[in-house]
This record gives C-alpha cells, sequence and structure tokens, in this order.
C-alpha cells in the first residue's frame, strides 16, 4: 500500500530510486541535487539497498562507472546539477549512442558564470541534442512516480536508453510536500528487473563503445534518431500502466483551462504550478488563458503540441534558459519551429524567465499574459524578451 | 565484376549501441593504409634488444626465429616511435611511394 507522507523532494526520490533496487550508484556532491545521492548512500550503509555505492572523485566518472555498470548488465543510477553535469558532458553522447539505460535525475540549476548555486535549466539545455530522453517533473508526487517511470522506460528492449529526469534545485528538490510514496511491491510488481542486451562477461565476447568510422557513421546516427523517437510509443504505455495501477495520469504535455483559450503559455518543471494559480485567476476574471505543461522534453512531442495549441492564437513560451545570440530560449525556438509549417498556428513569443533563481511569482504570468493580450491586437516587435531584467 | 556490398546495407542493419558479438574484428580494419612512412630494420645494426617491440603502440612489431624485430606493414602507422626509440639506429622511417 502506497503510504502518505511529508518528505523533502530530494529524500523522497532517493527513497523512489531505492525502490527500483538500483546495483550501482556513482555519485558526487553538488548542489542542490546532492541530498539525493547522500540519502541514497545512507540508506545503503543502513543495509536497506543492496547496492554498490561508488564515491567517485568528479562527475566525468559518476557517469563513466555507470557505463560501466551498465555495460555489465547492472541497474544503474547517478544524479547531479549545473557543472557536475557539464563536467559528464563527454560521457552524455556516448551513454546513449551504447544504449545504457541508465537513469539520472538533475537538480537544475543555473550554469556558471557568473557562479550561482540557484535554479533555472541551463544545464539540460547544454545537454539537448546527446541522445538521451529527457522529462520534466512539476512537483514533488511526480519526481517520485517518474523516477520509477525512468528505469521502466529506459530498460524497456525497445528503448535502452538513458533518461535524465529534471527537477528544479530548490523550488523542488528543498522543498517538504505531501506525498504517495509507494510500497517495496508495488514497485516491485510495476519494474520488473533488468534485463541487459549484452553483458560484459569473458564467457561470451562481447565489445561495446567501438569505432565508427565514415562507413557507418550516418546510418548509426540515425538508427540513434530512430530509437529516441519510437521511445514514444513505450513511454505512453509505461504512463497508461501507470495510471492502471496508481491512479496518477501522465502525458507529454499536460492541459490546464485549454479549453477555448485564445492565449495559452507553455511551462517546463515547477514554474507550471505556478502559472496555473495566475491562470486560473484570470479565467475567473474571464480572459481566455490557458496552460501547456511540457513534461515530455526528448523525444519531443510534436503532434501533443499541434493538437494542444488548436485554436490557440497567442502562445507564450516559458524559458528558464538562454540561447545567446539566437533564437530565443530553447523551448521558444523548438515549439516555434514545430508549428512552422502548421497552416493554422499562432503567434509564438518568448518570455526568459527565472533565471539563476530569480523568483517567479503569480503576479509575473499575470503580467505576461496581459502582454499576451496586447499581442493578440499587436503583434510585439521583439519575439523573446528576457524577463523583468532591469533597465530594459 | 560485382560491386562488394556495403555493410550495413541499411540503418536497420546497425547493431544497438554498434555492439560487436564476435571477438578479433579489430584485425579485419587494416591500419597499415593509414601510414606516410615505413620502418626499415638494419639487422647489421639491430642489437636484439626488443625496445621496438616494447615501445610499438600497434603492437605489429614481432620477433623472428633468429631474434631480429619487424613490423607487420598490414597494421604499421607509420609512427616511427621504434625509430625513435632504437637506440643502435637500427631503424630508419622511409617515405612510401
Amino acid at each position: 500500500m502506497s503510504k502518505r507522507i511529508g518528505m523533502e523532494i530530494a529524500l523522497a526520490a532517493a527513497e523512489a530510486v531505492a525502490l527500483c533496487r538500483p546495483e550501482v550508484i556513482a555519485a558526487y556532491p553538488i548542489t542542490p541535487n546532492t541530498h539525493i545521492p547522500e540519502h541514497l548512500s545512507d540508506i545503503v550503509a543502513d543495509g536497506r539497498l543492496d547496492a554498490e555505492f561508488i564515491c567517485v572523485e568528479s562527475e566525468h566518472t559518476a557517469l563513466s562507472a555507470c557505463c560501466g555498470a551498465s555495460g555489465a548488465g547492472a541497474r544503474a543510477f547517478t544524479a547531479t546539477s549545473s557543472q557536475g553535469l557539464a563536467y559528464m558532458t563527454e560521457i552524455i553522447p556516448i551513454a546513449s549512442a551504447m544504449r545504457l539505460p541508465i537513469v539520472m535525475i538533475i537538480g537544475n540549476r543555473a550554469l556558471s558564470g557568473p557562479i550561482n548555486i540557484w535554479n533555472d535549466q541551463s544545464d539540460v539545455m547544454y545537454q539537448r541534442d546527446a541522445g538521451w530522453i529527457s522529462m520534466f517533473a512539476n512537483n514533488g508526487q511526480e519526481v517520485i512516480d517518474m523516477a520509477i517511470q525512468s528505469f521502466k522506460i529506459a530498460e524497456h528492449r525497445d528503448v535502452m536508453l538513458p533518461v535524465n529526469l529534471n527537477l528544479d534545485g530548490f523550488q523542488l528538490t528543498h522543498v517538504v510536500e505531501p506525498m504517495e510514496m509507494p510500497d517495496q511491491a508495488e514497485v516491485d510488481s510495476f519494474l520488473p528487473s533488468f534485463k541487459p542486451l549484452a553483458t560484459l562477461h569473458p564467457d561470451k565476447v562481447v565489445s561495446m563503445g567501438t569505432l565508427g568510422l565514415p562507413d557507418i557513421f550516418n546510418e548509426s546516427m540515425k538508427a540513434k534518431d530512430e530509437v529516441l523517437k519510437n521511445s514514444r510509443k513505450v513511454i505512453l504505455d509505461v504512463w497508461k500502466e501507470w495510471k492502471q495501477q496508481f491512479g496518477r495520469t501522465y502525458e507529454p504535455i499536460e492541459s490546464c483551462r485549454m479549453k477555448g483559450a485564445e492565449i495559452a503559455l507553455v511551462s517546463m518543471g515547477s514554474m507550471g504550478e505556478t502559472a496555473e494559480v495566475a491562470v486560473d485567476e484570470l479565467r475567473k476574471q474571464g480572459v481566455p488563458v490557458g496552460l501547456l505543461k511540457l513534461r515530455l522534453w526528448r523525444p519531443f512531442p510534436f503532434q501533443d503540441l499541434k493538437k494542444a495549441v488548436k485554436g490557440v492564437k497567442v502562445l507564450v513560451v516559458l524559458d528558464r534558459a538562454v540561447s545567446f545570440g539566437g533564437p530565443g530560449g530553447p523551448a521558444f525556438s523548438e515549439v516555434r519551429s514545430a508549428l512552422y509549417n502548421e497552416p493554422d498556428k499562432p503567434f509564438v513569443m518568448n518570455e526568459i524567465i527565472g533565471l539563476g533563481g530569480r523568483d517567479v511569482r503569480v503576479e509575473d504570468f499575470v503580467e505576461i499574459i496581459g502582454k499576451a493580450q496586447k499581442a493578440l491586437k499587436t503583434k510585439p516587435k521583439e519575439d523573446y524578451e528576457i524577463y523583468g531584467v532591469r533597465g530594459s | 565484376m560485382e560491386k562488394k556490398k556495403k555493410w550495413p546495407e541499411g540503418w536497420q542493419d546497425v547493431n544497438p549501441g554498434l555492439m560487436v558479438f564476435r571477438p578479433g574484428s579489430a584485425r579485419e580494419y587494416q591500419t597499415g593504409s593509414w601510414r606516410a612512412d615505413r620502418p626499415v630494420f638494419d639487422e647489421s645494426k639491430c642489437i636484439r634488444c626488443g625496445v621496438c617491440y616494447i615501445f610499438c603502440p600497434e603492437g605489429c612489431i614481432s620477433q623472428d626465429e633468429r631474434g631480429y624485430f619487424h613490423a607487420d606493414l598490414d597494421y604499421c602507422k607509420g609512427c616511427g616511435i621504434c625509430a625513435h626509440e632504437c637506440w643502435p639506429g637500427a631503424i630508419t622511417m622511409v617515405e612510401e611511394g
């Protein structure tokens, strides 16, 4: 039976990961994800989880150790943030190219510089094109649920890809929320044991991480792209199973108040919860506004997005990262690109918000929705801005 | 003449993660084609110490039954490390061509 708990979300994430019985955990502490591996090391030390906890000297080694463990047939887990994720960069596309179903939780934090320990999503956006499945949680319950789902998705025979699960640093990692924690029997019945494609064992020779020169590189990149796109089917199946067993619904894009919406916001991560409050209040005042919470980032949910924005006239994409000198925030550029060839598409604008831990309040969303109302009549000159920046 | 088929014929044939399920496949890739200079061994200077064999990063130098060393030119990339390390000066790098 699931148990109602009140717990810091990072600790709850560690408890949920422990219920998945990972066999190897390798991590290096970095704010704000630290409590996740720290609590897992407690769980291992207390004898509640039979896993090898490798105290590595760097994140580069943390992910390398996970690759070796996964290649040897173990269920492997790691967690990191910001500079730690950046330090893993060399190994990140290798893990996906080698089809190693590692699960990583990212406590999202701004990339330096300036040095800043607080939340935004510039760390994961830096790893956007590495071939991992990438998902965002809005709250603590979703972190628990999606952590467990992540192993099942990653290890499915049609997928065999690493997954990164994103939760906003501090806003989620350090907040205490009431949540439902499944029990061991429930997770065991949901999540089968890991059956690797091959294992590194001298009795049955296999080479992993091989050379791929120009005569095969194109084909291997196409294969990687196809397997990531096709993982969508497994992700939807796993979410369907989750709903059947645990009763909570997961979709690539969660629609809130979208019936008759002429204006819609697109959010990722915890700010969706705040935006929802603003949308609810403005709906009461008769403003036709709705909210789309983008949960699945890779594979990008093109069909869900196109369906969700039917009838919307102004779409405001909220980004928590900047693509300097580029076309606005990364979510914005992808959403607009996804809609560009549609015959009946909304005007798409971009507010980059909450960088490096700058507060994102209900009244900020009210103001942004006000800007979208103006854009219904007159399109703004600039299609993106860093919201609330002093001096502009 | 029948043209040799490329492998893979399509991306669908690529093994997951480019895994190779048989041993020794690297042997089929003859890196000797990369070579610009080839090592030439002078047996009159060679003292059969084996320093070339030890330093060869390709592992393509071996000792014959008389105790002298030779490079397998199917795999020798022509890096010249053997010639650099050979202190009696028995190995000379000669331009291919």
